[in-house]
C-alpha cells in the first residue's frame, strides 16, 4: 500500500508486504490491535510467527516502534520499555504493548508473563492464540485443544491427538486480579476492537487472548478463517468473557450453542473426530463445560 | 570522598553517580548486596530510577534490555547461575548492540552447587559479544563501572559491558575506596543519548529477522567492534585519568616484566596475591613479575605478545576450565605464541572458592622449573581423587 494508494495510511500501524499465509488469522488480529492502539504505543513482540512474517530484514510491516528479543521475554521486555517510559515521564502519553503466540504466551512465556502481572506493569499483553507452535511447524502447545492432530499429538494407533485440555490462561491471569484480562476472536472483529479499546483505557496490567485460526495449522481453506472463527465461539468451545479485578464481568452470550461438529468438519485437525465418536464426544464436553460454566446460554 | 566499603557497595555507588533510570535485578549470592544498595538508593530518593523487581534473571536481563532500547541508561548485576540463566538474553543484547553495564560477582557453576568464587561464569559467556573487564580490587570495580557506561554508550561502539569482580573475595571483602564526586562524574559521563531507541515520534524495528543473506554481517560487524574496543578501553582509561587523577581503564597490566625471567598471566583479585608473592620473590633476587589481563574480551593479543615475546618462562593462572581441554586464559595466551618462543604453561587453581595462597602461586613456579604444563591443576587433595569421587558428589 502505498500513501497515494490510500488516504488513510497514516492511520494504519501494521501495514501490507508481510509474508503471513493467505487467510493468516493473526495477522488480521494484529492489525487491529496496532491500529485501536494508534501512533502512541510500542510493541515487544515474542519470537513466532508474527514476528517471523512482519520484520524480515531490511523489511518492517509496522509503523509504531517495535522490538523483538526472544521467544519468552515478550512480557519482561514490555516491563523494561514501560519502566523506562515512566522513568523518562513519558507513560500517561504512550501505550506499551507486549504480544506473542500461544506457546511463547502460555509455556515458555508465562513465568515472565506473571511476573509483568504482578508487578503491575501498565502494559496490555495480546496472546495471538491458533493452538500450537505454528512457526515451527504445527507443535502442540499448552493452548492446543484436546484431540487435535498436530505434529506432536499425531495420530496413531496408541495417540488420538492431543490428550490435554487447553491450559486456562484467561483465570490464571485474572486470578492475578488485573483491572482486565478478556477472550476475543478474529471471528467477530467489533467485538475484539471494542475490547482491545477499553484495555488502553485502562492504567494497569491487562491481557486479551484472541481467537485466531491459522489455515497452515489447522487445514482449512484460507477463506474461511472468519467463518471459523465465529464457529468456535457459537458451540462453546472459545468462550468470549471479560473479567475484571477478578470476576467475571461480562460474556459474549450464545443462546442456542451448536453442537461442534460443524466447527470440527471444515478442519484437517479434527477430521480423525468424524470417525471417533468417543474423541468427538470428549470435545463436546468441553463445550458443554465452557457453556456451564461462564453460563454462556443463559 | 575516601570511604571504608565493602565491594558490592562501591559498585553499587559506582552506579548510583552513572544515574541509571532504570535498574532491574534477581536476587543471588554474592550479588545481593549490590542490588539491595540499589533498591536503598531508590527506596531513599538518593537516585532517581525505576527499581524493577523481576521474577528471574532471563527477565531481568530482558527488562534492561527493553529499557535500554527505549533510550534510558540501565544497571543489572548478577552472578554464576544468574549470568547463565540470562545468557540467552546477553547474547541477545549484543546482537542488538544496546550498551547495558552489568557487574558480575564471579562464582562457580552449579554442579555441586557452590557459592564461592571462581571465575567460569562470565568466561564461559566469552563468546557473546560483551566487553569483559576483570577489576583487581573495588576501587578498580567501581571505576570501572564509570568507564563502562563511557565505552559502552559511545556512539561508535554501543557495546554492552560485564564488569567482573570476584565473588566474596571483592564483593564483601572492605577496602579503602574514593567514591568520586558527583559533579567529576557528570562532567566524565554525560547523559546516555542513545543514536536509535524506540520512540512514537520516530517509529523504527528492533530486532529483525537476520537471514543468511544478512547474518554474518552482523556478527562480523560486532566482532570488528569489539577489536575497535582494544583502542577505545585505554582512551577512555586515559580520560578517565585525566578527570578523576587516577589510572583508568586498560587492557592489561605489567608489574615488574620488564627485566622478568618468569611471567605469570592471571585476571582479577588473584593479581593482588601475586604481587605479594613477587615483591617478595624479588627481595631475594628472583625476577618475577605479572601481566594481568584486565579486558579478557576484546583479547588483547598484542600486547600479550609484546609483553612476553622476550619472557622465557609464562605460566597462566585460570580460575576457569574448559572441560575437555584446558584453561580458557592459556588457550589464549598459548595462541598468541603458536611456535614461538617462549615456554608457556597453563594452570587451573582456585576453582569454586578454593583459595589461591602464596603456597599455591609457589607450586605453580615450583612445577615450571620441572616441566612445562599445559593444563596442570593446583592445589587438588589427592585423597579425594578415588575412584568413586569420578561418579559425583
Amino acid at each position: 500500500m502505498s500513501e497515494s494508494d490510500n488516504g488513510h495510511f497514516e492511520e494504519y500501524m501494521f501495514v501490507s508486504g508481510h509474508t503471513a499465509c493467505a487467510g493468516c488469522g493473526q495477522s488480521l488480529a494484529a492489525r487491529i490491535v496496532a491500529d485501536c492502539a494508534g501512533k502512541n504505543a510500542m510493541v515487544a513482540n515474542a519470537t513466532g510467527c508474527l514476528e517471523v512474517f512482519s520484520t524480515k530484514a531490511p523489511e518492517s510491516a509496522w509503523r509504531t516502534p517495535w522490538i523483538h528479543s526472544l521467544f519468552e521475554n515478550s512480557s519482561a521486555l514490555a516491563s523494561g520499555m514501560e519502566a523506562a517510559l515512566r522513568y523518562l515521564g513519558k507513560i500517561d502519553n504512550t501505550r506499551v504493548i507486549a504480544q506473542g503466540g500461544d506457546g511463547g504466551t502460555a509455556d515458555i512465556g508465562i513465568q515472565a508473563l506473571s511476573g509483568m502481572l504482578e508487578r503491575g506493569h501498565d502494559v496490555l499483553y495480546v496472546c495471538y492464540d491458533n493452538e500450537a507452535y505454528m512457526n515451527t511447524g504445527i507443535q502442540r502447545s499448552g493452548l492446543t485443544p484436546l484431540t487435535a492432530s498436530t505434529t506432536t499429538s499425531p495420530l496413531g494407533a496408541k495417540m488420538h491427538g492431543n490428550w490435554r485440555n487447553k491450559k486456562p490462561l484467561i483465570e490464571i491471569c485474572a486470578a492475578h486480579f488485573i483491572p482486565y484480562a478478556a477472550t476475543a476472536s478474529v471471528g467477530y472483529i467489533q467485538d475484539l476492537q471494542r475490547k482491545v479499546k477499553k484495555a488502553l483505557s485502562i492504567r494497569g496490567p491487562k491481557y486479551i487472548q484472541i481467537h485466531v485460526p491459522c489455515p497452515l495449522g489447522w487445514g482449512h481453506d484460507s477463506n474461511l478463517t472468519i467463518d471459523i472463527g465465529k464457529s468456535a465461539v457459537l458451540c462453546g468451545l472459545y468462550p468470549l468473557v471479560e473479567y475484571e479485578f477478578g470476576k467475571l464481568a461480562n460474556v459474549f452470550k450464545v443462546p442456542t450453542p451448536k453442537p461442534i461438529n460443524d466447527y470440527v468438519k471444515a478442519q484437517s485437525r479434527f477430521k480423525h473426530l468424524l470417525k471417533d465418536e468417543a474423541a468427538l464426544k470428549s470435545l463436546q464436553e468441553v463445550a458443554n463445560k465452557n457453556i456451564e460454566y461462564y453460563g454462556l446460554n443463559k | 570522598m575516601k570511604q571504608f566499603l565493602e565491594g558490592s557497595f562501591a559498585v553499587a555507588e559506582g552506579a548510583k553517580l552513572c544515574k541509571p533510570g532504570v535498574v532491574s535485578a534477581y536476587p543471588i549470592t554474592p550479588q545481593t548486596h549490590i542490588v539491595e544498595r540499589l533498591a536503598d538508593f531508590v527506596a531513599t530518593g538518593s537516585l532517581n530510577a525505576q527499581f524493577v523487581n523481576v521474577e528471574s534473571e532471563h527477565s531481568a536481563a530482558t527488562v534492561v534490555l527493553g529499557a535500554c532500547a527505549a533510550g534510558v541508561r540501565v544497571f543489572t548485576a548478577t552472578s554464576s547461575q544468574g549470568l547463565i540463566y540470562m545468557s540467552e538474553v546477553l547474547f541477545n543484547i549484543a546482537g542488538m548492540r544496546f550498551p547495558v553495564v552489568m557487574v558480575c560477582a564471579n562464582r562457580a557453576l552449579s554442579a555441586p552447587i557452590n557459592i564461592w568464587n571462581d571465575q567460569q561464569d562470565a568466561v564461559s559467556l566469552r563468546d557473546s559479544g560483551w566487553v569483559q573487564v576483570y577489576a583487581e580490587n573495588n576501587q578498580e570495580a567501581l571505576d570501572f563501572v564509570l568507564q563502562a557506561y563511557k565505552l559502552g554508550e559511545n556512539p561508535k561502539i554501543m557495546l554492552p559491558i560485564i564488569v567482573n569482580m570476584d565473588g566474596f573475595i571483592l564483593t564483601h571483602g572492605m577496602e579503602t575506596v574514593d567514591v568520586p564526586a558527583n559533579e567529576l562524574v557528570d562532567k566524565f559521563l554525560p547523559p546516555y543519548k542513545a543514536p536509535y531507541k524506540l520512540d512514537v515520534e520516530n517509529p523504527m524495528s528492533f530486532g529483525l529477522l537476520g537471514d543468511p543473506t544478512v547474518y554474518i554481517e552482523t556478527r562480523y560487524a560486532l566482532h570488528k567492534t569489539l577489536e575497535d574496543c582494544l583502542s577505545m578501553i585505554p582512551q577512555v582509561g586515559k580520560e578517565f585519568e585525566a578527570t578523576f587523577g587516577r589510572k583508568g581503564l586498560d587492557l592489561v597490566e605489567l608489574y615488574k616484566v620488564e627485566d622478568a625471567k618468569t611471567v605469570i598471566v592471571a585476571m582479577g583479585s588473584v593479581c593482588g596475591t601475586i604481587k605479594d608473592y613477587i615483591d617478595t620473590q624479588r627481595e631475594e633476587g628472583k625476577k618475577i613479575g605479572l601481566l594481568r589481563i584486565v579486558s579478557y574480551r576484546p583479547f588483547p593479543k598484542e600486547k600479550v605478545y609484546e609483553a612476553l615475546k622476550k619472557i622465557p618462562k609464562v605460566l597462566v593462572l585460570d580460575k576457569s576450565i574448559s572441560l575437555g581441554s584446558e584453561g580458557p586464559l592459556y588457550t589464549e595466551v598459548k595462541s598468541v605464541f603458536a611456535n614461538k618462543k617462549p615456554k608457556v604453561s597453563g594452570f587451573v587453581a582456585g576453582l569454586g572458592g578454593r583459595d589461591i595462597t602464596i603456597e599455591t602461586i609457589k607450586d605453580m613456579v615450583d612445577i615450571s622449573r620441572k616441566k612445562e604444563v599445559r593444563c596442570e591443576f593446583l592445589g587438588l587433595r589427592p585423597e579425594l581423587l578415588k575412584e568413586d569421587f569420578y561418579v559425583g558428589i
